[in-house]
């Protein structure tokens, strides 16, 4: 039974198809799984009569030879997607207890394609962190351990649940969300691939706002090929989403066909290189680029001048996006409330959103209201977005000469739960390679492609094109072979 | 930051810090506005924020939505008469 | 130019005008909600307009195109790019904790509207700008004495934000203001203007000044849910307004609430900080970028405006300017009155309507959208008149008629056999019959009393029954006579 949960989601579903297995068998074995690896922590709320039904609906329909994409795929949903009827709270605990009575855009597609849903997964709250170690169901411990010592680590965030249940195989896939690399940074702490698509491919609808102009859906699995299947069946045009754009969905499968990536330019940008960064990760970086340069690529060196500003940038333009997302909760039509002890109707307010929200999500959203207030706004918030302009003008004159950019995913592999910096700035400098891509708007990808000398996984990121995922995919495949990653956590 | 910044920013944010919290996030905001600071030394000039490729989508003036008082309520933490209650407000 | 006489001397009032008009569309300006009114509480309420987690908003076309018709109306400039902005601040009828408005780049920008002050002078006021928000939900205080009640039914309906600059001088001034706002929204479809219902609201910014002098510091009075209320409240602030500056005192720049039943304003609890807003561009928006194609085929569908209407009706029709404002106050009295005049004599058609049909209209309490009369049957009864088919007398007779039963003139004319008499000789044997009958009154009038002609012309009608086309007659009589 526990060997269905070691293969991938192309697998079953070959499985699936031939009769070789059932949903129903898939499902369970993944519940039986769940059970022995409950002190990672990846879940919030298991869902096992719901994976069940659809699993049994899912059945049917392979026999009936109607499956979709996904057709009987288990799968765990990161808490920050609103799940009809089932808990959703960013793992905040000022939406305790929240049922909403809607889907979100996202999981729709990805239910209606066949998936099944084992459970929510945690993450930082309000996707707020780099960690998982700001959410409100306490943190999550990466399936992965240093050779050196038995300590916890950290998955990564804010996906840390998705990335840890890939990792431990205790899902086939997991649904995930980037904003300024919550895909890709758990991805490559857990050893496992994580894409984040170009913003506007998925809808926002239904997906707990974060940062509306840097949010995005994205999947986290085992293989390139997996990621590209679950992207496959999130992506689509939502015209209850403004952002969302009017583009057809590529079969990105296919694109893993070409298993070349002749004819390619790579780009390296120089900026990324510094003193500071862990030799390692140069070394497994280098490693990256001749392997694409012996499947026929081109290494070209580019420059990002502005991209020692990236960070800076995003952390005024999130908190303050954040800052104004993030007011409508206040105790008055869901979640937490807190009225016991309040006067009036701003002490609801005060203490609601007070004692509702954990420490990073108010760090956040003061530091947001602080850049949107008067006086301040022009130096910060509106510098900021010119400046977000400036990095977008740099990525637009690099991919006239190259396809794709290669760079480290993370500037270090996973550290333990109480190496976490006290100063949030240090904290922040995890996101020095992930960031950029949000601000562009541009699709990445994190594949594993090394060990650390402790034994921990690292990560290479692959940027593309706006709507170039096809390229990032294809690349990210043949990365992919050339790392041979066959380690597992467990 | 200081702290009478502190508390200003988080009365408009409908925040109670506790006072050692006030004290904690004067010292990390600080920090934060001072790391982003830099970005100042960016020359902006002629660069427009507000520039996008496309416009503002636009949808017909029908009535699609609404009609769903349950829903709406569903997850209130008080209701009555068809209404959201709350601590009464003084104008 | 009307100053208040204070003990220091005479003082200039500076009002400005902040008018919130709801949007005529059938759903709001940024979910697909209904935005009917006097729905049972938060039964148009969309997952949007609640606030839920994840929610995202639509632009209304519709909405756009509405306020792109006002601006056009208003002589403004229309701007064809305009971003919308968020405006933060905590409310319980405000689920979002922001507004969707529009701050630093509205869809309107500057225009004017031109006032008939009622002593016969023109003012122009200028416009400020014009932009689409979001209108906020109900919050209901008297329903308990430690609760508010929040009904978001008309959370996100689309208001058009319309600012005046601060040229009007006087309260008068502001309620022809709001008059002529009104009229032209309700000419051009925008806005039904109703301010009892609450689709149009004002907010009043009032300062005082030595006339020539430096502006003042202004207070804004809100609550202002009447014209009349508007006026009130204009005079009470200026007055106290002089009354603190005399005294020594200075203005303090505040919000304002205007009590009706008191007749006076009072201060607001007072908000300090939140008036910050932290405007931001809303992410969940592009910008709204309008093609000068867009702008043209929106002006090619507007009517024609009261005020052109009524410079027309004045020059071609040669109706006078009492008549000619009376029938373009209303875009359904214009409606009416033109049906008729398109084959009559417009000046025929001016006086039968405002004699007859107003009066008629104001005794039975109704409005010209309920006339009993149809504006086909009036035309058809003053063509009636045009053609001597019956006197204007008669005529008066036949609308009573058509007024208790709503059939048209001609049928009733058949059937009370109410047709003028225009056959001369007919006339002439009655008009015999008359001097025949009063050989002294036509001796005495022979002899020089004059005023007894009206006596004959009167026997003439009584015998017809007043059938007979009285101008034939007095040619008739003066002949015999």
């Amino acid at each position: 039974m526990s060997d269905l949960t070691d293969l991938t989601i192309a697998e079953a579903r070959e499985h699936l198809a031939q009769k070789k297995i059932s949903a129903v068998e898939l499902a369970k074995a993944y519940q039986s799984r769940m059970v022995g690896h409950k002190d990672f922590n990846a879940y919030i709320i298991e869902t096992p009569e719901i994976a069940l039904a659809a699993a049994k609906v899912s059945d049917e329909k392979i026999a009936k030879g109607k499956a979709g994409i996904m057709e009987g795929i288990p799968i765990a949903v990161k808490d920050l997607f609103c799940t009809r009827g089932v808990l959703s709270t960013a793992c905040s605990g000022i939406l305790a207890g929240f049922k909403p009575p809607y889907e979100s855009t996202v999981t729709a597609n990805i239910f209606g394609a066949g998936a099944v849903m084992l459970g929510k997964t945690n993450m930082d709250e309000f996707a707020m962190g780099s960690a998982n170690l700001n959410s409100f169901y306490g943190a999550v411990k990466n399936p992965w351990k240093r050779k050196k010592d038995n300590k916890d680590l950290v998955p990564g965030g804010s996906s840390g649940g998705s990335a840890a249940a890939v990792a431990a195989r205790i899902c086939a896939g997991a649904l995930g969300s980037d904003t300024g690399g919550s895909i890709r940074q758990p991805a490559s702490f857990t050893g496992t691939v994580g894409i984040k698509p170009t913003y506007g491919r998925c809808s926002r609808w239904g997906m707990i706002a974060f940062a509306s102009s840097l949010d995005q859906a994205g999947s986290i699995a085992r293989t390139v090929q997996d990621a590209a299947i679950m992207l496959e069946a999130i992506s689509g045009f939502d015209e209850k989403d403004s952002t969302s754009a009017e583009m057809q969905t590529p079969k990105f499968e296919k694109a893993l066909a070409v298993k070349d990536v002749k004819g390619l330019k790579i780009g390296i940008p120089k900026e990324y290189h510094s003193e500071r960064l862990d030799p390692e990760i140069k070394k497994l970086w280098e490693s990256g680029a001749d392997w694409l340069k012996k499947q026929g690529a081109e290494i070209v060196d580019i420059s990002l001048p502005h991209s020692k500003y990236a960070l800076p940038v995003y952390y005024i333009i999130a908190p303050a996006e954040a800052s104004s997302n993030l007011a409508r909760y206040d105790g008055v039509r869901y979640g937490l409330r807190i009225v016991e002890s309040a006067d009036s109707l701003d002490e609801m307010y005060m203490k609601t959103r007070g004692e509702g929200f954990g420490p990073e999500v108010k760090r956040r959203i003061m530091m947001g209201t602080y850049v949107l207030s008067a006086g301040y706004y022009d130096a910060y918030y509106r510098q900021a977005q010119k400046v977000r302009k400036l990095i977008i003008r740099d990525f637009d004159e690099a991919f006239k000469k190259v396809d794709v950019i290669l760079t480290p995913t993370t500037p270090s592999a996973a550290f333990a739960l109480d190496e976490k910096p006290t100063d949030p700035v240090e904290m922040y400098l995890n996101d020095i390679f992930t960031v950029p891509v949000n601000l562009a708007g541009i699709p990445a990808i994190s594949v594993p492609a090394g060990l650390s000398k402790d034994g921990l996984p690292l990560g290479l990121q692959l940027i593309g094109k706006m709507w170039d995922e096809e390229t990032l995919f294809r690349v990210g495949g043949v990365l992919e072979t050339a790392a041979d990653f066959k380690t597992r956590a467990l | 930051m200081d702290e009478k910044t502190v508390r200003k920013i988080a009365k408009l944010a409908r925040l109670q810090l506790k006072d050692e919290e006030v004290q904690h996030f004067g010292q990390e905001l600080g920090g934060i506005i001072k790391w982003v600071e830099q970005l100042s030394e960016v020359d902006t000039s002629g660069v427009d924020e507000t520039a996008t490729a496309g416009g503002v989508r636009l949808r017909t003036d029908e009535v699609t939505d609404g009609d769903c008082r349950e829903a709406v309520l569903a997850n209130a933490p008080a209701s009555e008469f068809d209404c959201f209650v709350v601590p009464k407000v003084i104008e | 130019m009307s100053l208040i006489k204070g003990n220091t001397g005479e003082w200039e009032m500076v009002i400005g005008l902040e008018v919130h008009a709801q949007v005529n569309s059938n759903s709001k300006l940024f979910s697909g909600a209904s935005t009917h009114f006097g729905a049972e509480p938060n039964t148009q309420v969309s997952l949007v307009d609640a606030a839920m987690p994840g929610m995202l908003p639509v632009l209304n076309e519709f909405c756009v195109e509405q306020a792109v018709r006002t601006g056009l109306a208003l002589k403004a400039q229309i701007n064809l790019k305009s971003i919308f902005d968020r405006k933060n601040y905590f409310y319980p009828d405000l689920p979002q904790g922001y507004q969707i408005s529009q701050f630093s780049h509205p869809i309107i920008g500057k225009g004017k509207i031109i006032l008939d002050m009622p002593g016969g002078e023109k003012r122009e006021i200028g416009i400020t700008r014009l932009h689409l928000e979001q209108d906020a939900g109900k919050s209901l205080h008297d329903q308990s004495p430690s609760s508010t009640f929040i009904d978001l039914n008309r959370s996100g309906i689309a208001l058009m934000e319309i600012v005046s600059e601060p040229d009007l001088r006087t309260a008068e001034e502001a309620g022809e203001y709001m008059k002529k706002m009104r009229q032209i929204l309700r000419y051009i479809g925008t806005c039904d203007g109703d301010m009892e219902k609450g689709s149009m609201r004002c907010d009043a910014n009032v300062s005082v000044r030595k006339p020539g002098g430096k502006l003042g510091t202004r207070c804004e009075i809100k609550n202002l849910n009447s014209i009349k209320n508007i006026i009130k409240a204009i005079e009470y602030e200026a007055a106290r307004q002089v009354e603190i500056i005399e005294g020594g005192g200075e203005i303090r720049q505040e919000t304002r609430l205007f009590d009706p039943d008191k007749n006076e304003t009072r201060t607001m609890r007072s908000k300090e900080d939140a008036h910050d807003y932290r405007y931001f561009p809303d992410p969940d928006l592009y910008p709204l970028v309008l093609t000068q194609e867009f702008v043209d085929k929106i002006k090619k569908t507007l009517p024609e405006l009261p005020d052109e209407k009524r410079e027309r009706y004045v020059r071609e029709m040669k109706l006078s300017e009492y008549d000619a404002a009376v029938l373009t106050a209303e875009k359904e009295t214009t409606e009416y009155f033109e049906e008729v005049a398109k084959k009559t004599d417009p000046k025929l058609a001016a006086n039968w309507i405002t004699a007859e049909l107003f009066g008629r209209l104001n005794k039975a309490g109704l409005g010209i959208a309920q006339s009993p009369v149809s504006a086909a049957n009036t035309s058809s009864l003053v063509s009636m008149i045009q053609d001597n088919t019956i006197s204007g007398k008669i005529a008066k007779q036949v609308f009573d008629i058509m007024f208790e039963t709503g059939d048209d003139p001609k049928t009733i004319v058949k059937n009370h056999g109410l047709e003028q008499v225009t056959d001369t000789g007919a006339i002439e044997k009655i008009v015999d019959e008359v001097l025949a009958a009063n050989p002294d009154k036509v001796a005495e009038y022979k002899g020089g009393k004059d005023k007894l002609f009206g006596f004959f012309v009167g026997q003439v009608m009584k015998i017809s029954g007043g059938k007979v086309n009285p101008a034939m007659v007095n040619d008739l009589l003066k002949k015999k006579l």
